[in-house]
């Protein structure tokens, strides 16, 4: 069926647009393949509003006139599109049939399955060329840049025909001493063949963040040699390694009735688990609901909306997150240790846990370029399947299926560390928006698909732009960087008491007037210090490194207004 | 001296309640003014605690390593001791208990504080804010509004100032009528006056209306406080109690204005509780500020039970009704609760503080305090505990007031030229007696005391040092800057404040964004100096934000500094 098909009514004359802090418009309503098109009717500076319908999350429509005449001429529908981004909008269509006949379109092309025929494969702007660089980073890269790895680690391409496991990319760095035998070994006693990779190495002291999925022990306790010669190899000699489980003891017992299980200290006499609960699936997506619909009511008291925001549990989510990743960091950092992360699939919190662990590590991921470096390797490479977790977002009256705010909830981590060290991130809040809109609906093909092996299939670097690219190009990048930013090259440990964990406004107050009132002092930020680079000389431009001290707490909000730009 | 019963105890040791494990130890001595932790490390770190600000001292049961000793302070510090013997810590609690309960006026530090300035200087700082001057500056119309002497020597009203402004077109005799018929004698004034609209916020206490008295002069004066407002036909009275509070004082004798006495006026119930109610919740924040490794349900939960923010919101409301009523509407308003002390001066400054951008910047704040707060007989010694005396009395009202200012920051990050230090700062010499600014009810009590001759002011130390407390997104022509704030009241704008009550968490400041920006001002200032006499551009220009440290004339700031480093 051609997308087209879905298309009963293209045009519309004389629509109301009401949107929040705007008055209404009133202008012609159109509706494409990929996009609901709004344009006020002035002739000269006509407004507009373009909405990727693959933005859309919910729509509601009401009908007045639904018994009387059909054709009435006071018949009109209103339709609420409810988007992925959180904004909320109210089209007002006079003829019943019209509002029926696009409500109708927008639901049928907002939910389209098959990823070809989604817009990125469709996005062809007049300043880039499909032949550019794709991506920024790659396991190979990676292993190139860090210098420590060269000695005792190697890149594997034992899964360049995606075979040993179908979510990973086609090269992963392991154990020198490891052979490819052995790890398509410990890939069959792995849950969907996640064996352990490495995924970031220390600069400080070389050891290293390692993550896979579950072990495959089940009821009767099997085991796989050459898993534990791979665990082995990767402490090399040392004492002790520390598996992280990210799920309750009882949690990680009662998944050996169903196959998996954990590793048991019988056969891994060298590593130590512990394990930390983390919420998973539908649980986050139903906190992210009732987040997002506490934050919708502005006329609750006091005492309700505390009582709805603790009810969401979505800052609990956060402040387990940070947790678990503070004590990856300690493992690494104080105590000396390498780390194996894990929860069940280990395409989620072990992500969450791994890469926030990284940012509050590796002064490299705390750049731009290192930070959307990281997101590919960790997540899109990782074989985190976006497509599945970001299908819908919190609006959808859709039966849950793999929907999970995983990435988002990683946005939102990383907003608290930068709030708690608002000078030691190049970015700024402004990216980590972009991203928490781009990954729901997106123009470009980064986030597109399941894994590495479903975006070589559909030909994605070969058909769509890469976000990540067009980011960093010179004229856009700079609304993304925070002008505050002086690197620092220490861990940088943010408080995870719940006093220090905010709702993040920016997002989940995006388009209130809360919201609005900041961009003021985002933008004094911004002359102030462009103010002090244009006298200071372009000598003087480069960030002078802070005073460094033992390690970095975070800073006492001495002025929070500054914390929330 | 009489009360130290030992005055230094070596081998104590100093918790961290961050971490717990992590103590220092050093040696407490105790003076007639403050209690000092000197560390036996290198650096002879000094921790001075101011007595004064204690607001209570706990021991708790010995055991085998020594006697803990809990010091929790009135600023929400808390201080945690553990003394080897038995009997110093029972020394030691008897001595701090009784020096941190004063009995008599005499007793309190700032008879005995000496910043060693000459009698002239002295005079020359008491005389910093002029409350004439303001009225001035507000731009009261001389034909409609004058200063009356009716309160010469407190005759009329013993909490009121000696100097009184009152409509113009009133008798004498209506001045004294009507302040027989509000309790305690404190009649209709004004407070506020706002040029742009011609209308006019005025105070008073309750009426005594009871179920049927009236009084003719009483009614007289509303009206002509109504009519010097020449555009309006009515006025608001605004009664800040719950209307149910305000019913039961009709049993009393006292009440609220009947509609059908008083021709055009519109009452308007608030519904601030009262400070019986306000000191609970209060405690009850701090207790959640006290929990021990709380999760975010505990303390989400915690801060609802509490039911601060709510009191927080419920001031701001009033505030921002009677800005609207006079900003917008034009229409005059008297405020009121019951005595007219409280609730009342919570509500006309922080409708004066929304009106007014003079009350938005250092000095202008200062001068709010002074009129509102110090001059109007707000009861600084009973609520804030300066002296020993019934714990009923005491209650968090300024605290709220500060508070609200601090949300509003929070909301207008570019609106105030102070910043959260200086609320912090204001807020520990409300309770701290170091200055006499505060001391005692009102303003006769303060002259019979002889403040002036013996204690030193407030104002011009903070104004020395107001480089330290300015906001550096502040600049007067901004637009955020200018006119009528109207802040949004949506419950989830109101935040748990962590600079105040979070202070258990301190730990070391390394990255304020506050101060990058103005390190960076202040280096682009001063390039800008050097180059306007074409000097060479130096490379290290840290020297003005030395200069902005307070040298140590004031234990606070001492204290502060020695803490944080």
């Amino acid at each position: 069926m051609e997308l087209s098909e879905h298309i009963r009514t293209a045009n519309v004359e004389d629509v109301t647009l009401r949107r929040p802090f705007h008055p209404a418009l009133r202008g012609t309503l159109c509706v494409t393949s990929h996009h609901l098109l709004f344009s006020d009717r002035k002739d000269e500076d006509s407004w507009q509003l373009l909405i990727l319908l693959r933005n859309i999350d919910a729509t509601e429509k009401s009908v007045e006139n639904l018994f009387g005449y059909p054709r009435a001429v006071g018949s009109s529908g209103t339709i609420t599109i409810k988007c992925k981004d959180l904004l909320v909008l109210q089209l007002e269509i006079p003829g019943m049939e019209e509002c029926l006949n696009i409500a109708s379109s927008i639901e049928a092309l907002s939910a389209l399955e098959s990823v070809t025929e989604m817009y990125p494969f469709f996005y062809r702007p007049s300043h880039l060329t499909l032949h550019g660089p794709w991506g920024l980073s790659s396991t190979e890269k990676y292993y190139k840049q860090t210098e420590r790895l060269w000695d005792r680690w190697r890149v594997s391409t034992v899964n360049s025909d995606y075979s040993v496991c179908p979510s990973y990319p086609h090269a992963v760095i392991v154990p020198r001493e490891v052979d490819d035998e052995k790890l398509v070994q410990s890939a069959r006693f792995r849950q969907g063949g996640r064996f352990p990779v490495l995924s970031y190495c220390h600069h400080r002291n070389g050891m290293v963040i390692m993550r896979s999925s579950q072990p495959l022990t089940g009821a009767n306790r099997k085991r796989c040699k050459e898993d534990e010669l791979l665990l082995q190899a990767v402490i090399d000699g040392s004492l002790l390694g520390y598996i992280i489980d990210l799920r309750s003891t009882q949690q990680a017992q009662q998944a050996r009735m169903t196959g998996g299980g954990f590793e048991s200290k019988s056969c891994y006499s060298h590593w130590k688990r512990i394990h930390r609960h983390h919420e998973r699936g539908k649980v986050l997506q139903e906190s992210l609901i009732k987040l997002v619909e506490a934050c919708s009511d502005p006329s609750h008291s006091v005492d309700r909306w505390l009582s709805k925001l603790e009810n969401s549990k979505w800052l609990s989510h956060v402040h387990s997150a940070l947790s678990t990743a503070g004590l990856v960091v300690e493992c690494v950092e104080r105590d000396g240790h390498s780390v194996l992360v894990h929860g069940s699939e280990g395409t989620d919190s072990t992500l969450l846990v791994s890469s926030l662990a990284q940012l509050i590590l590796d002064p490299a991921s705390r750049t731009l370029t290192g930070f959307l470096g990281l997101l590919e390797r960790d997540w899109i490479q990782a074989g985190h399947p976006f497509q599945q977790r970001c299908a819908h977002s919190a609006y959808s009256h859709a039966r849950l299926k793999q929907e999970c705010p995983s990435f988002l909830l990683l946005l939102d981590c990383v907003w608290q560390v930068w709030r708690q060290f608002p000078l030691a991130l190049e970015f700024s809040e402004a990216l980590l928006l972009r991203l928490a809109q781009e990954v729901y609906a997106s123009n470009y093909g980064t986030f597109l698909c399941n894994n590495e092996q479903e975006r070589c299939a559909a030909g994605v670097k070969e058909n769509t732009h890469c976000l990540f690219q067009s980011l960093l190009s010179p004229d856009i990048e700079e609304q993304y960087l925070n002008p505050l930013y002086e690197p620092t090259d220490l861990a940088i440990w943010p408080s995870v008491h719940p006093q220090s964990l905010q709702l993040w406004t920016g997002l989940f107050l995006r388009w209130t007037e809360y919201a609005q009132n900041m961009e003021e002092a985002r933008e004094e930020v911004w002359s102030i210090v462009k103010e002090h680079r244009e006298r200071a000389g372009p000598d003087r431009t480069n960030n002078t490194p802070s005073t460094h001290c033992d390690t970095l707490t975070p800073f006492e909000n001495l002025m929070d207004e500054l914390t929330i730009l | 001296m009489e009360h130290i019963r030992t005055p230094k105890v070596e081998n104590v040791r100093m918790f961290d309640k961050l971490t717990p494990r992590k103590c220092m130890v050093g040696t407490l001595y105790l003076s007639s003014t403050h209690t000092i932790f000197v560390e036996n490390s290198e650096a002879r770190k000094e921790t001075w605690i101011l007595h004064s600000l204690m607001s209570n001292v706990e021991r708790l049961p010995t055991n085998p390593s020594g006697s803990p000793l809990i010091i929790r302070c009135k600023n929400f510090h808390v201080y945690r001791l553990l003394i080897p013997q038995e009997k110093d810590c029972v020394d030691v609690l008897a001595s701090l208990t009784r020096l941190s309960h004063p009995e008599r006026y005499g007793e309190l530090f700032c008879f005995s504080f000496n910043p060693n300035l000459d009698k002239e200087l002295r005079e020359k700082a008491w005389a910093f804010i002029d409350l004439k001057a303001e009225f001035i500056r507000m731009g009261i119309p001389r034909n409609l509004w004058h200063a009356t002497a009716a309160n010469h020597e407190h005759r009329l009203c013993d909490t009121y100032p000696s100097e009184l402004y009152v409509p113009k077109s009133v008798s004498p005799a209506v001045i004294v009528g009507s302040a027989k018929f509000r309790s305690r004698g404190r009649l209709p004034v004004l407070s506020y006056y706002h040029r742009d609209s011609s209308a006019s916020i005025c105070r008073s206490s309750q009426p005594l209306s009871g179920f049927s008295a009236r009084s003719s002069d009483d009614e007289q004066m509303l009206q002509a406080i109504m009519k010097s407002n020449p555009v309006s036909e009515f006025m608001y009275v605004v009664d800040t109690r719950p209307k149910l509070n305000a019913v039961a004082n009709r049993a009393a004798g006292k009440g609220y204005e009947n509609e059908d006495h008083y021709t055009n006026i519109k009452l308007q119930f608030i519904g601030i509780e009262n400070i019986h109610v306000m000191r609970n919740s209060q405690q009850k924040l701090i207790d959640v500020g006290d929990l021990v490794a709380p999760t975010m349900s505990d303390f989400l939960w915690g801060l609802e039970n509490s039911g601060w923010l709510k009191h927080i919101k419920a001031v701001l409301d009033a505030g921002v009704f009677i800005a609207k009523a006079v900003a917008e509407d034009g229409v005059s308003v008297l405020v009121h609760c019951s005595d007219g002390w409280d609730r009342t001066a919570q509500a006309c400054s922080v409708a004066s503080v929304l009106l007014d951008s003079y009350y938005r910047t250092i000095k202008g704040l200062m001068v709010l305090i002074e009129k509102d707060w110090v001059s109007f007989g707000h009861k600084f010694s009973h609520r804030y505990a300066h002296l020993d005396g019934d714990p009923k009395e005491v209650s968090p009202v300024m605290d709220q007031f500060l508070e609200c200012v601090w949300q509003l920051m929070q909301q207008f990050p570019c609106a105030f030229e102070f910043n959260e230090r200086f609320l912090i700062q204001l807020h520990t010499h409300i309770y701290s007696c170091q200055y006499g600014n505060f001391i005692g009810n009102c303003q006769k009590e303060r002259r019979d005391l002889k403040l002036q001759e013996r204690t030193h002011s407030l104002w011009p130390h903070l104004w020395e040092n107001r480089a330290e407390y300015t906001n550096p997104l502040y600049r007067n022509d901004h637009s955020q800057t200018q006119g009528v704030l109207k802040p949004l009241t949506t419950a989830y704008c109101f935040k748990f404040w962590k600079g105040m009550y979070g202070r258990a968490e301190k730990s070391v400041t390394s990255q304020s964004p506050a101060d990058c920006l103005n390190a960076v001002r202040e280096e682009s200032q001063q390039l800008e100096e050097e180059l306007s006499t074409h000097q060479e551009v130096p490379r290290e220009t840290d020297a003005g934000q030395e200069n902005c440290r307070a040298e140590g004339e004031d234990f606070r700031g001492e204290e502060e500094d020695q803490e944080v480093v």
